[in-house]
């Protein structure tokens, strides 16, 4: 039923890999010539899980998130989506960026209704509502439905737009540094928000950051990858209960795997050297 | 509410006192410059022609202006969507705009003869539609990527993204647009009212005004351009509050 490796988990069971990036080499045209920003990417994804990308500035992670999406095509190698080459856009991704990006004339819930409008045409009104209004009470903004984002806080506005990535379930949920803007306490309450929405919906993640901390607490994975132009410098599974809380980030098994992406990321930047 | 309308009125009663003042204190007579009070006579002698002048000037105006909107909207939505027509056409534009439309009054009522209404339409048309063109088109050529790509990931068509989001986007900037194009189309058509012979109009009114020595008859008319500019600028105003209220922001 399917093609590309399985992946064995911890429980022993083969689970089918729903996002797969295989030997992806990526290069744009720019006034000089031709700009690498990808060599050698590889990227497996069990479904259901929660992959967190890691990388020096400008190595070509949005890139990757755009290869997901369907947004553009490598100029070498493989995107796979649950067992099907990409080759475009597809009503099965979601996507979230560190600009929240919600629509100054929409109130909230009518931003969070959005993707329903493109995919489900012929989905009821009242269907649509319910939805969105599920999503937005899982994440706490329940009485702010009819707010213009432009009354909202920041925070708020980044809850909704997690809620507008996902509220056509989405088999893959593709995030570019949705925290990154955020003030520290505010983007620990959305690690939370982050944790109980994927236990409670259904999809497999991506999420491209530069924290971390953030990509331990949030990843059953963490790939780190080289400078520009990039490629899959070093894999950790991250080997943490699933009702994981802030606290372990405090503990010694989560400061052992710090150490060792913040080794991962000197050498991605050439300055490994330095450390010690 | 009180204050929006008591304000504005207090201003406008200091403008003719200070301007009564300065006819009075240099004892101007009215063929060097007439003064407010001089006004409602001319109005109460004139008022047919006033309505009927006024009324042509009007729709004239308004329909140039709707010409702008659907001709500037388009040519907004060419440059704004391709680079390449963008610097094929921003040079014809400005150039375009850069001609004093004054001398072209005599250009296009050579070429349409006689045609006074379509004329005066063309003229308010090309004096206006240009800031609408030009903020239409920076208002979607600097539309985020991020903005596109959330539906675009969804597979939506282009129609679908110009539709649900480059469109009410770009609805504050062609406001701001439309705001100017106002007042330039009402120099448009006054242009063509005024100098073409056997004119109608408010132009022509304030030609017959000056071929008689009529200083109150004149300044009566450049007051009745004032109060159809005011009257057609909150017009938009108000349309902007129920298309692009979302834009303004509580204590702005």
């Amino acid at each position: 039923m399917s093609r590309g490796p399985f992946l064995l988990l911890n429980e022993g069971r083969a689970i089918e890999n729903l996002i797969e990036i295989k030997g992806v080499k990526h290069a744009y045209s720019t006034k000089a010539g031709p700009l690498p920003v990808l060599d050698g990417l590889e990227v497996a994804v069990p479904e259901g899980t929660f992959c967190a990308v890691v990388g020096p500035s400008g190595c070509g992670k949005s890139t990757l998130t755009r290869l997901v999406a369907g947004l553009m095509k490598p100029d070498e190698g493989e995107v796979w989506l649950h067992g099907e080459r990409v080759r475009g856009p597809r009503k099965t991704v979601g996507m979230a960026f560190q600009n929240p990006v919600l629509l100054e004339w929409r109130t909230i819930l009518e931003n969070v209704i959005l993707p329903l409008e493109i995919v489900a045409p012929t989905m009821s009104r009242a269907k649509r509502v319910e939805r969105a209004m599920e999503l937005l009470e899982m994440v706490g903004l329940k009485g702010f439905e009819n707010k213009r984002p432009s009354e909202l806080s920041g925070g708020m506005r980044q809850r909704a737009s997690l809620c507008r990535s996902i509220v056509h379930k989405p088999e893959v949920l593709i995030m570019d540094e949705p925290f990154g803007a955020l003030d520290a306490f505010t983007r620990e309450d959305l690690w939370q928000t982050m944790r109980e929405l994927r236990a409670a919906e259904p999809f497999t993640a991506v999420l491209i950051t530069h924290d971390l901390r953030e990509s331990v607490f949030l990843g059953d994975q963490v790939i780190v990858l080289s400078g520009r132009p990039a490629r899959t410098q070093y894999v950790m599974n991250v080997d943490l209960p699933a009702d994981r809380t802030l606290d372990v980030l405090y503990e010694k098994p989560v400061a052992d795997m710090l150490s060792v992406l913040r080794q991962q990321i000197k050498i991605a930047q050439g300055r490994d050297e330095e450390v010690h | 509410m009180l204050r929006q309308i008591t304000v504005p009125i207090i201003a406008i009663l200091v403008f003719l006192g200070f301007w009564e003042w300065l006819v009075w204190v240099n004892g101007w007579p009215n063929f060097k410059m007439a003064s407010p009070s001089d006004l409602p006579p001319a109005y109460s002698r004139y008022w047919e022609l006033f309505l009927t002048m006024g009324w042509q000037t009007l729709w004239r105006t308004v329909v140039g202006l709707l010409l702008a909107v659907v001709v500037g909207t388009l040519i907004g939505m060419i440059i704004g969507f391709s680079r390449l027509m963008r610097d094929a056409l921003y040079p014809l534009l400005v150039g375009f705009n850069a001609i004093p439309k004054a001398t072209l009054v005599p250009v296009i009522s050579l070429i349409f003869i006689g045609q006074h209404d379509f004329n005066t339409v063309l003229m308010a048309f090309m004096i206006s539609f240009f800031p609408i063109a030009v903020s239409v088109g920076i208002g979607l050529s600097t539309l985020e990527p991020e903005y596109r790509d959330i539906l675009r990931s969804l597979g939506a068509s282009k129609y679908t993204i110009f539709t649900k989001i480059a469109l009410p986007k770009t609805l504050p900037e062609f406001f701001g647009a439309l705001k100017v194009s106002v007042t330039l189309a009402f120099i448009g058509t006054n242009l063509v009212e005024i100098v073409s012979p056997h004119g109608r109009g408010l132009g022509a009114l304030f030609k017959s005004g000056e071929t008689n020595g009529d200083y109150p008859l004149m300044f009566a008319v450049l007051i009745a351009l004032a109060v159809l500019g005011i009257v057609l600028y909150y017009a938009v105003v108000f349309l902007e509050k129920i298309f692009a209220g979302w834009a303004e922001r509580e204590g702005s």
